[in-house]
């Protein structure tokens, strides 16, 4: 039992430095706050940088055209490039969330034995996986194989590596899932995997998603996998099974010229490159995580207003 | 002191031949890691009627109430001996899918949970969609009608599209009666449904109890003993895992045989 005087000690001890607290509430509030704004400001700089530098390069004839010869007058565009890219994150997104998010069901639901935490391990190993192996493996099995470079080699590449990601992000939101809700679904006498699918599933979409969306960004950046896969070309892709462009690669080239104009075409594909991330990125949020028309109805609003 | 408890022995006052049992629970022991939950209980419940279970905190109710629809065995480490018969058939039977038995048995929880994402509508209708009824005509009116039963219907017929979570937590409470009601189920098990709400939405909740009681068998978990006595036919004590002494509800609060049941009544413990 704590005693009388004890207790006025204690209350005592409570009063104290009310001032130094009230300085020290506020010095870690700032300290928050300057490490977001640490946090912020290079990304902004990174933007504004790539946008600065590849402004110039931007056209119509930029986001469509093939590139031109190399150092001639007309430095043509990226339009290879970019569809390469968008063909690309399909494919392997095509491959890589079904198989990534099953896993992840498996791993959250089914997992709790030897068999799940060693697949567990190995997952994690393989995120951890430099991705160039991951190109040479690909080139090994695929393009060796079939004897070409191609987009179907270049997107396995890729959805290797967005598997983990996708397998580890799924399990974490599927385990946040409370079982009161699992166990209200069983109760209805809705069979487990129902009760996964439907219920869990849609409990878990919101780091679902952010999952999915961190895998692609990852994904579309590669470049390392993409030199062994699909090589790279300057015609538009006609078939799966030839060579192909895409923009981390196209990036990586036009820098690498000795031309002013090809090292502006350089930054103004990279800054297609992050704009394509950020639409994606926000389409599918406002596609799966809006709240059933609020934000159509903050779209009302807006055009009310003008 | 336990061997004269277990000693005493557990008559149901009333009984007559030509009384009908719905549920049977026979020797019923449930543990879960390695705790004994449930030692060797036995229950008889009575069709349209309403039986509560009683007792302190860690007592068994819960666990006894989740072995009477097979929910227990989805618990870790969760051992269970014993049968439950329904009409007379087990349960726990390897014949029998414990499915297609959850569907006859509905169960509220202690904490109201309907599912996050869904509206009121869906809330009520998923049971069925997910069961596999696919006439938009039969589950609109199954809705409706579970929402008249669980008296919800009046606060929110006017939006069945708004999510489930916006209602205040008595609405909640009795919009997963609805869920529950909404496959037809034959017994209805509740697990201190009331326990999270306040007077006027327990109030309510046990109106309703009176209501179902018509047609349902209800077993209803309660630590409120005021409850018990309010809403209850019946009622089994259970303390430290052990069904100390089940009877008519007024003679176990009025006049009770075991000397423990008449101090918990009482309320010198609990």
């Amino acid at each position: 039992m704590i005693t009388v005087e004890q207790r006025t000690e204690f209350r005592k001890h409570f009063r104290y430095n009310v001032g130094r607290r009230l300085v020290l509430d506020k010095v870690v509030k700032c300290l928050v706050f300057i490490c977001v704004l640490v946090a912020i400001v290079p990304l902004i700089a990174i933007l504004v940088n790539v946008f600065s530098n590849g402004a110039a390069a931007l056209s119509w004839n930029f986001l469509t055209q093939v590139p031109g010869a190399v150092g001639s007058d007309d430095p043509g565009g990226i339009g290879p490039a970019i569809q390469g890219t968008l063909i690309l994150i399909g494919l392997s997104s095509l491959i890589g969330v079904p198989i990534g998010v099953m896993g992840g069901i498996f791993l959250s639901e089914y997992g709790n034995n030897r068999y799940g935490r060693t697949v567990r391990f190995f997952n994690d190993v393989l995120a951890e996986f430099p991705t160039i192996v991951i190109g040479v493996f690909t080139f090994v099995l695929i393009v060796l194989t079939f004897g070409d470079f191609s987009i179907w080699a270049g997107s396995f590449a890729l959805s290797i590596i967005m598997l983990p990601i996708i397998m580890r992000t799924t399990e974490e939101s599927l385990k946040l899932v409370p079982v009161t809700y699992r166990e209200a679904g069983y109760a209805l006498g809705i069979r487990r995997w129902k009760v996964v699918f439907t219920i869990v599933l849609s409990g878990a979409r919101g780091g679902l998603v952010t999952g999915i969306l961190l895998s692609v960004a990852r994904i579309a950046g590669e470049t390392a996998p993409l030199v062994f896969t699909i090589l790279g070309s300057s015609q538009f892709v006609q078939d799966l099974g030839g060579p192909a462009d895409a923009l981390p690669l196209r990036i990586w080239r036009l820098s690498s010229l000795p031309y002013d104009s090809a090292v502006t075409q350089g930054w103004g594909a990279a800054f297609i490159l992050i704009i394509i991330v950020l639409s994606i990125n926000i389409g599918v949020r406002y596609l799966f995580l809006r709240k059933k028309g609020q934000t159509l109805l903050k779209f009302k609003k807006l055009g009310s207003v003008s | 002191m336990m061997e004269t408890m277990t000693k005493v022995p557990l008559k149901d006052n009333n009984s007559t031949e030509d009384v009908k049992y719905k549920l049977i629970a026979e020797n019923i022991s449930a543990s879960y890691d390695g705790i004994v939950a449930v030692k060797n209980v036995s229950m008889k419940f009575r069709d349209r009627a309403v039986t509560a279970l009683i007792g302190p905190s860690g007592c068994g109710k819960t666990t006894f109430l989740r072995c009477l629809n097979r929910m227990h065995e989805l618990t870790k480490n969760a051992t269970l001996t014993g049968k439950v018969l329904l009409d007379g058939e087990d349960l726990y039977s390897n014949k029998v899918d414990p499915i297609i038995n959850r569907r006859k048995i509905g169960m509220v929880f202690q904490k109201p949970n309907p599912f996050p994402t869904m509206s009121i509508y869906d809330n009520v209708a998923c049971g069925l969609k997910l069961n596999g009824v696919k006439d938009k005509k039969i589950i609109d009116e199954v809705v409706e009608g579970c929402l008249k039963m669980a008296s919800l219907w009046n606060e929110v017929k006017g939006d069945l599209k708004k999510p489930g979570m916006s209602l205040s937590g008595g609405q909640q409470q009795r919009l997963c009666i609805a869920r529950a009601l909404a496959i037809q189920p034959e017994v209805l098990l509740m697990d201190e449904p009331a326990s999270a709400l306040d007077p006027i939405a327990t109030q309510k909740i046990e109106e309703m109890i009176q209501e179902l009681k018509k047609e349902y068998t209800i077993i209803i978990v309660t630590h409120n003993m005021q409850q018990a006595t309010r809403v209850s036919d019946y009622t089994g004590f259970m303390y430290l895992g052990d069904l100390v002494e089940f009877g008519e509800t007024k003679q176990i609060f009025e006049n009770p045989r075991n000397e423990i049941t008449a101090k918990y009544v009482q309320g010198q413990f609990g």
